[in-house]
């Protein structure tokens, strides 16, 4: 399917979605964060798009904003969009968990979680997955300082 | 009491179990929290780390050329095609269309990694059973590629002989030969795999219907490699998303649907096969051309966001390069398909035998550096 169809069923889909090809191969669309569970749940079941396939779930540090990106397949029509949520609470992120829907993110989001301190609503146990319990800070974060451990230019 | 009541009333209390970060299964240092109820596993908790060095974070102060060096250090065993990843996604970016040339010789050289991993995976699949001569037969075979990729590029393991652009430099002269050698030579070594192993009743005991994966799982778990073709899951990306040389070549995606570990097995030892054909197709046709098309010193990629996606001989590896238009990336992120992979361990080992995981395990092929990273 071409983006422009894809666009106009994701369209219906939620309030407020942002799309735009720039820069990007893919179709990227921006969903508000109190929608994502909802967009997410009928991309997936929806009969014309069938997004099974999350192939990459990327923590992300805009600088100002922190989130996600989710890269989607679908194996049977083999489109693919890019769905991206942001959160401008660096405190305390908090976004929904989409483990329900693509199994595979429970364990992406454990890795978000440790880098970037995003947690997951109804995520199943959230914990430190790579980093040890009493880790200070979250390393991939841009404003993140460690003069003992990074090398700075 | 009857033996039924004895057995309702007495019951063994659930507890914990390390399996690793020492374990000789694991092939590393992957440290599995096990919960066990008997010998029935109720629940596997991975908890990862133990050789994680931040190559996302890395990438970020480096450039591109040097994150291709980084890349080697994840999945070691398919460092060659790690490197191709890096640097298609950094040619797309370029727009830089390399030659025919360097096509067909990165797509010879990631075959013959895929053959080297999976020689070695063969090996310890058999030894993780009990079948320690395996890896003495699987050995002397890898090693001639090794010696293959020594002579062309000086390194047996870590290579580095992808840059953005092509290749480092071009191919030894006795590499055709070498290669056509090796070929005549393994052709005639997978039959002696399948009588060693693949026919043997003791490993099809411990294999066959041991950690079944169904076909929807394996997609919701986003696992790919043999694993998913395993499950019937059709997900070889030199099919669906061609790169390098893969469209000039005749080969089938090897795919089975019965989803256990005998399956997974089988995929591989198909996936050898086709690795061959796929050689001999390209090794007489090697076209002239030049072998690096020419960059700047300092590469600064236009401003976006860039993904490419390669096969490994465990699956689909994804880059994600965002850049800000600087000589540095704003933000990589290494899809790994380990990670993934081991993401769905918990699922099929419930309920199993800890014998079974270690059979499960051997067929996931880990490779513990590609999931840390």
């Amino acid at each position: 399917m071409k983006n422009e169809d894809l666009q106009n069923i994701i369209n219906g889909l939620g309030e407020n979605l942002e799309f735009t090809t720039e820069e990007s191969e893919f179709l990227n669309v921006l969903v508000p964060k109190e929608q994502l569970h909802a967009v997410c749940s009928e991309l997936k079941s929806n009969p014309e798009l069938k997004f099974d396939y999350a192939f990459c779930i990327t923590g992300m540090d805009w600088g100002k904003e922190l989130g996600v990106i989710y890269h989607l397949n679908s194996t049977e029509f083999q489109h693919e969009i890019v769905v991206k949520v942001k959160t401008e609470d660096r405190e305390n992120p908090t976004l929904d968990s989409v483990h329900d829907i693509w199994q595979t993110a429970e364990f992406h989001e454990l890795e978000i979680y440790d880098f970037f301190g995003i947690k997951f609503n109804n995520h199943p146990k959230l914990r430190r997955l790579f980093l040890t319990p009493d880790w200070e800070g979250y390393p991939l974060r841009k404003d993140y300082v460690d003069e003992a451990n990074m090398i700075i230019k | 009491m009857t033996d039924q009541e004895i057995k309702n009333k007495i019951k063994t209390e659930e507890y914990f179990v390390n399996m690793g970060p020492q374990h000789p299964a694991a092939h590393g240092v992957l440290r599995l929290l096990l919960t066990i109820d008997g010998e029935i596993i109720k629940n596997v908790e991975p908890d990862l780390g133990y050789i994680h060095r931040s190559i996302e974070k890395m990438s970020e102060r480096d450039s591109y050329q040097q994150i291709v060096h980084l890349t080697d250090r994840m999945d070691y065993l398919s460092s060659n095609i790690n490197n191709e990843a890096v640097c298609l996604t950094v040619e797309k970016a370029l727009e830089i269309e390399v030659s025919d040339r360097v096509k067909v010789i990165r797509t010879i050289i990631s075959e013959l990694t895929r053959i080297a991993s999976h020689c070695l995976w063969w090996g310890v699949m058999g030894m993780d059973l009990g079948a320690l001569t395996t890896y003495f037969y699987a050995f002397r075979d890898r090693e001639m590629i090794n010696d293959i990729f020594e002579e062309t590029c000086g390194a047996r393991l870590t290579m580095n002989y992808n840059a953005p652009g092509g290749l480092m430099y071009d191919i030894h002269p006795n590499f055709v030969k070498r290669t056509k050698d090796f070929i005549k030579h393994f052709k005639t070594k997978i039959p002696e795999y399948d009588r060693l192993l693949t026919g043997n009743i003791i490993f099809q005991k411990r294999t066959k219907g041991v950690g079944v994966l169904t076909k929807e799982d394996a997609i919701s778990y986003g696992a790919t490699g043999p694993v998913g073709r395993g499950s019937g899951f059709s997900c070889d990306v030199r099919k669906h998303h061609i790169y390098s040389a893969y469209d000039r070549v005749d080969f089938k995606e090897a795919l089975l649907t019965e989803g256990d570990t005998f399956a997974r097995y089988q995929v591989r030892i198909m996936e050898l096969w086709e690795s061959i054909s796929i050689i001999e197709q390209l090794i007489d046709n090697i076209p002239e051309g030049s072998v690096k098309e020419p960059t700047k010193a300092v590469i600064k990629l236009p401003k976006g966001e860039f993904y490419q996606r390669v096969e490994t001989a465990r699956g689909e590896l994804g880059v994600y390069i965002n850049s800000t238009g600087t000589k540095n990336p704003y933000r990589v992120k290494f899809r790994s398909p380990g990670f993934s992979n081991l993401s769905v361990l918990n699922h099929i080992a419930k309920g199993s035998k800890i014998a079974d995981l270690v059979a499960t395990m051997a067929s996931f092929d880990f490779v513990i550096p590609d999931i840390d990273r």
